[in-house]
């Protein structure tokens, strides 16, 4: 939950990038873009200051984003994690893949995990059927990804941070 | 306006010009099935699929709502093809619908079993497999009860809340299954900008609105 502090930052964030645009109705997926693309994501307090900015119900904006896939809710996690559940990828088990995911960051679709390393989401075919299941880590597309792939995966970014680490000190 | 005549099911009717089909045809006491149409001069949502008539020169049936009236058209509300798109419309929409008549308030008065008498559909129709949507109950309102689960998408709530309050406390919000009648970030009603005027319940075609006093006397 952000703090009071971090409500107004965001506030103001918001009120700043809508300043550069009109008050019309048609701006509302502009703004929200704009607004996603400065801040990440949207947050509750930019949904609500773009709706007071638009005067329309809040409920509308909530609407839009919540029906367009490109609005996102939750801050994104440091690495993206983007499970294929196209026709291949479904045939090739996609669902149990995502349940692993789902199992090991113990979040949902859409969400990021507490410490913000990682956030799931799920992909409609990213095009390379043959290597079904695929999970798409960080925009390169990983293949054969079944439960226990999901757990190597994991792994190499649990090193890949432990190394980091040491080499700081 | 003009009037215009036209024949709707054999019967000589009289409308306003520029009054849709279906409202030339209910306000004759001619009952074509509804669930989304309003009264007014606004755009129809046309989203129920439920008001399919067939009219005369016409190859396919057409939904009534949007169907302006015209000099001499001649509608017949229970052609085969019509009706069968109506059905099938009302299926579907029973298809992921609790349909839990025996422990409903609004049993008896529900939209939902008046379009499925005239459409002699059963109510608990088996055509389609069953998908429930298990979406959670909201009692969170001190005056009404919101279950989501009965709700038919139809908007009628929104669009009393917009005309009473001006700003709205309802909406619609995600997609597709998930589609559902809901408040800013699918608060709880309660805890909405809802000033409990009680309208989006009077407005409520089926049981997914019902007043706690009228639940409690279950």
């Amino acid at each position: 939950m952000a703090t009071t502090k971090e409500k107004t930052k965001i506030t103001e964030q918001t009120r700043r990038i809508l300043s550069r645009f009109s008050r019309k109705r048609g701006n509302l997926i502009p703004t929200l873009q704009k607004v996603q693309e400065e801040l990440g994501y949207l947050p509750r307090e930019a949904m609500l200051e773009v709706a007071r900015f638009l005067d329309i119900p809040e409920i509308d904006v909530y609407g839009v984003v919540t029906f367009y896939n490109q609005f996102r809710l939750n801050p994104p996690g440091k690495h993206s994690i983007r499970v294929c559940l196209g026709t291949a990828c479904h045939m090739k088990g996609g669902y149990i893949t995502l349940d692993a995911w789902k199992r090991r960051l113990s979040i949902d679709r859409g969400q990021t995990t507490t410490d913000r390393e990682f956030d799931l989401d799920t992909v409609a075919c990213v095009g390379c059927c043959v290597m079904a299941p695929v999970t798409v880590v960080d925009d390169k597309p990983a293949g054969q990804v079944e439960p226990t792939k999901v757990d190597g995966i994991l792994l190499s970014f649990e090193r890949e941070r432990k190394k980091r680490g040491k080499k700081k000190r | 306006m003009k009037t215009v005549s036209l024949t709707i099911d054999g019967k000589e009717i009289k409308a306003p010009g520029g009054e849709s089909v279906l409202w030339a045809a209910l306000d004759s006491s001619i009952y074509i099935p509804h669930l989304c149409a309003r009264h007014d001069n606004s755009a129809p949502d046309a989203s129920c699929r439920l008001c399919w008539v067939e009219i005369e020169g016409r190859l396919k049936p057409v939904t009534a709502c949007t169907e302006t009236v015209a000099e001499g058209m001649v509608v017949n509300t229970r052609g085969a093809a019509a009706l069968r798109l109506a059905r099938t419309a009302l299926e579907l929409l029973l298809a992921s619908n609790v349909v839990d008549c025996a422990n409903c308030a609004r049993s008896g008065a529900c939209e939902l079993q008046k379009i499925a008498a005239h459409l002699k559909v059963k109510l608990k129709t088996r055509r389609f497999k069953k998908i429930l949507r298990n979406l959670e109950v909201d009692s969170s309102s001190p005056l009404f009860i919101y279950d989501p689960n009965k709700c038919v998408l139809c908007g009628q709530c929104i669009r009393v809340c917009r005309q009473r309050l001006g700003i709205g406390a309802l909406g619609f919000a995600h997609r597709g299954f998930n589609r559902r009648m809901t408040t800013f970030g699918d608060e709880p009603i309660g805890q909405s900008e809802c000033q409990n005027c009680g309208d989006c319940v009077a407005a409520c075609p089926t049981g997914a609105l019902c007043f706690k006093a009228a639940a409690a006397k279950l």
